[in-house]
């Protein structure tokens, strides 16, 4: 028995030896090393910021090396009178992660736009959905933030947490990761840049975006396809000065076309439609684009007379019940005009990674998950993945685990996927409903779209998974 | 002996249970139980279960090894002990929650969870009645640059005879996973009890005996799944909660929290359920 105590010992020695070599080379090993970090996050945008100014507010987090890396350089931020064309549309829990770190009072000191009634119609039919704050205990259907007003305001109490564990490089350009492989758990991720500087954490968080490279380098499959559309944005001037709350999108069989309010006499514009057609309207003159604008808000379509007389019988029967038939409806605003350069286009794509963790490696926002704007929640399922995230690191942590504990992972990629994955399925289904003129089903959709809007129920259901 | 059987009638309960059951399948460890029986009154030790533990000692800290049942049971344990210990708002929450609080954990074996608390900061006393394991804990112990300033303190000592120093000495004790490979679990209740300050928390977790536990923790987790070794529980050694409840009451605790205990398999992950038909944990809490 002493004999196999003694032997044991021994191995135990080696293997600390074993250990401590592994130390002395990934410090020597390389020239350009600049040192190890528990966490690094690839990716300095929206949602890679808003993680590293969670982590910073955590009590539990702050004391964790981290370090953010960021593409692009340093810009200073300016609040502009005009409008930037790139918006987000927020939901009830992005505001409340964000008031939980401090990050909405800058938002609100710069500027937002509350959307309190949606507007949701069908080029094809009469169908038609409303959500307004009234069936939501008078909350706010969601806030209008442009993307750099965001960023800015995160990185503002990012700055004012005072982090001295929080390191950021701009213009970091990656060159490559190598990740630990799940057999040697003690290796740490090496981040390597263009430059030549080095970095190794624990923790390697993949917050780089639709694109990836963390996510290629853990080698995942990722389910993805191009929607062959573009989304064109641009900021819009109204042709009447109103309250602007609302929220308008209507479908077109080229895709949605929606205004997001941005103050009393301007809208975002979101028109989602096929590459070709998107090209042809940024080349338009100004004045040709307003009229095109104008035209997708209010020109009927072709409608079949059959779907129209099936309409009405299924609005007849909901009034009969004493329900809302969807015939009620207020009128969009017209287009004046649009602020010069305003105009731009970004692809459309649906992605999903099939595993958002791997040993010592983690997904947020677009990296794991892509969705069509069509429902403004890409930014808010990002965000969603920072406050999963954040909680079961500080739960982790607090237990006294390690921050690569491979528990904390599986539920993150678990409890994340279960919210995600239905979420993008019904984008992606809405997607493909409305993307066709065949009658029969404009037919259906029509129908189901007047009776959710008639029962309310299922309408606060809606509301509320959007919501988180 | 027979005082003690008519105090708990479920003791005698046991005896006659294991006797039936030992003279229908093995005449050979009848004579064990006998000689168990003898040494009983004085220790709370069984010889047979040190040994089968001591055997695995090369295995202890393979977190992939026959003991990883053990080691995930951390995700739960520790936040039961800790939660239980202490109670605070998500603001006010530290890296050292149990700084300042002396724990000892009775049956530390390899030191899995003495490790775990001391990481945490408390500090932790191990006490376990096999020599081959205080030595794999005192080895290990040095591994983990986290607990470098905050090693636990291990003793090769049973509990009866830990408290003749240390009596009303700590702020908790943890007996986890170990009531049920005791002899004379009364006098391991109150031994450990004894150990506690008046006010000071008593953990344990441990299988509950019922028929389902018979068909899942023994036959089932030794035979089929082969998530732990043959021969590593004896039906007739778990306890109820009822019964650990009036041990508890009867040495002066206050029994404050019952909970139920899942594991799954397949994740080797637990949870807290509130079936307590398979395990349970309980807390209790010493009073004045």
């Amino acid at each position: 028995m002493i004999l196999n105590t003694q032997k044991f010992l021994l191995k135990n020695l080696k293997n600390t030896r074993k250990l401590l070599n592994i130390r002395l080379l990934s410090t020597v090993g390389d020239e350009k090393y600049k040192g190890n970090y528990d966490v690094i996050i690839a990716g300095g945008g929206m949602v890679g910021c808003t993680l590293a100014c969670a982590m910073a507010k955590n009590p539990l987090l702050s004391s964790l090396k981290v370090l953010l890396l960021e593409g692009s350089p340093d810009k200073k931020f300016e609040l502009k009178p005009e409008y930037s064309n790139r918006v987000v549309a927020l939901s009830q829990n992005t505001k409340l992660l964000m008031s939980s770190i401090n990050v909405w009072q800058h938002v609100e000191n710069m500027r937002l736009q509350p959307v309190r009634h949606m507007q949701v119609w069908d080029a094809c039919s009469d169908a038609m959905i409303s959500f307004s704050s009234s069936e939501i205990l008078d909350d706010d259907v969601a806030y209008i933030v442009e993307n750099d007003v965001l960023l800015h305001a995160v990185n503002t109490e990012l700055n004012k947490t005072n982090n001295k564990n929080l390191d950021i490089v701009y213009g970091a350009k990656i060159d490559s990761y190598k990740l630990p492989t799940s057999t040697d758990r003690e290796l740490k991720s090496l981040v390597k840049l263009a430059n030549g500087d080095a970095y190794s954490c624990q923790l390697l968080i993949g917050a780089d975006g639709a694109n990836s490279a963390v996510r290629r380098a853990m080698g995942v499959q990722y389910v993805s396809w191009n929607y062959k559309q573009m989304g064109v944005v641009a900021t819009l001037h109204l042709a009447e000065e109103t309250e602007n709350t609302t929220a308008w999108q209507r479908w077109l069989p080229t895709g949605p076309v929606a205004l997001l309010p941005l103050d009393s006499k301007r809208s975002s514009l979101v028109w989602s439609t096929w590459e070709e057609n998107a090209k042809e309207l940024l080349k338009l003159p100004e004045e040709q684009f307003v009229d095109a604008l104008n035209d997708a808000l209010w020109k009927q379509y072709p409608r079949s007379s059959a779907v129209d007389a099936c309409m009405s019988w299924v609005g007849g029967c909901l009034r009969g019940a004493g329900l809302a038939d969807g015939a009620a409806r207020q009128l969009p605003p017209s287009v004046r005009g649009i602020a010069p350069a305003s105009r731009a286009a970004f692809p459309l794509g649906f992605g999903h990674s099939t595993r958002y963790v791997a040993p010592g490696v983690a997904l947020v926002g677009d990296a794991a998950h892509r969705v069509h704007p069509l429902a403004g929640q890409g930014v808010n399922l990002g965000f969603g993945d920072i406050k999963e995230l954040t909680e079961l690191l500080a739960d982790t942590v607090y237990t006294g685990f390690d921050i690569t504990h491979p528990d904390w992972m599986r539920r993150y990629e678990s409890e994340r996927q279960k919210h995600n994955v239905p979420t993008q399925l019904a984008i992606e289904a809405l997607h493909r409903l409305y993307t066709v003129d065949f009658p029969p089903v404009v037919l259906l959709r029509s129908i189901g779209v007047q009776v959710t809007n008639a029962l309310q129920p299922i309408k606060k259901f809606v509301m509320a998974h959007a919501a988180t | 002996m027979s005082s003690a059987v008519l105090r708990m009638p479920w003791l005698a309960y046991q005896k006659i249970f294991n006797k039936t059951i030992a003279s229908q399948t093995r005449l050979l460890s009848s004579v064990n139980a006998v000689k168990k029986d003898d040494v009983q009154t004085i220790t709370t030790v069984d010889k047979s279960d040190v040994e089968f533990f001591s055997n695995q000692m090369n295995h202890w800290w393979e977190l992939d090894g026959p003991l990883k049942a053990l080691h995930s049971m951390n995700l739960i344990r520790i936040p039961f002990v800790r939660d239980g210990l202490v109670q605070c708002s998500p603001a006010e929450r530290n890296l050292s929650p149990l700084r300042d609080k002396k724990i000892l954990d009775v049956g530390c074996g390899g030191g899995i969870l003495s490790e775990g608390l001391a990481r945490l900061g408390a500090t932790v006393t191990g006490i376990d009645a096999s020599k081959d394991l205080i030595a794999v804990a005192e080895a290990h112990k040095v591994l983990d640059p986290r607990i470098e300033n905050n090693k636990p303190t291990y003793y090769n000592i049973t509990i009866e005879d830990h408290i003749s120093k240390y009596s009303n000495y700590y702020d908790a004790v943890v007996a986890s996973e170990v009531i049920e490979h005791v002899n004379n679990q009364e006098l391991f209740v109150k031994s450990c009890v004894q150990a506690l300050k008046p006010g000071g928390r008593i953990f344990f977790t441990t299988p509950n005996r019922t028929r389902l536990s018979q068909l899942l923790v023994i036959y089932l987790a030794e035979n089929v799944l082969k998530l732990l070794e043959k021969g590593s529980h004896q039906y007739e050694k778990f306890i109820t909660p009822n019964e650990l409840t009036f041990l508890l009451e009867r040495n002066n605790c206050h029994v404050e929290s019952v909970y139920g205990i899942l594991y799954h398999f397949l994740a080797n992950s637990w949870e807290f359920v509130r079936a307590q038909s398979l395990m349970y944990a309980m807390q209790a809490v010493k009073l004045n």
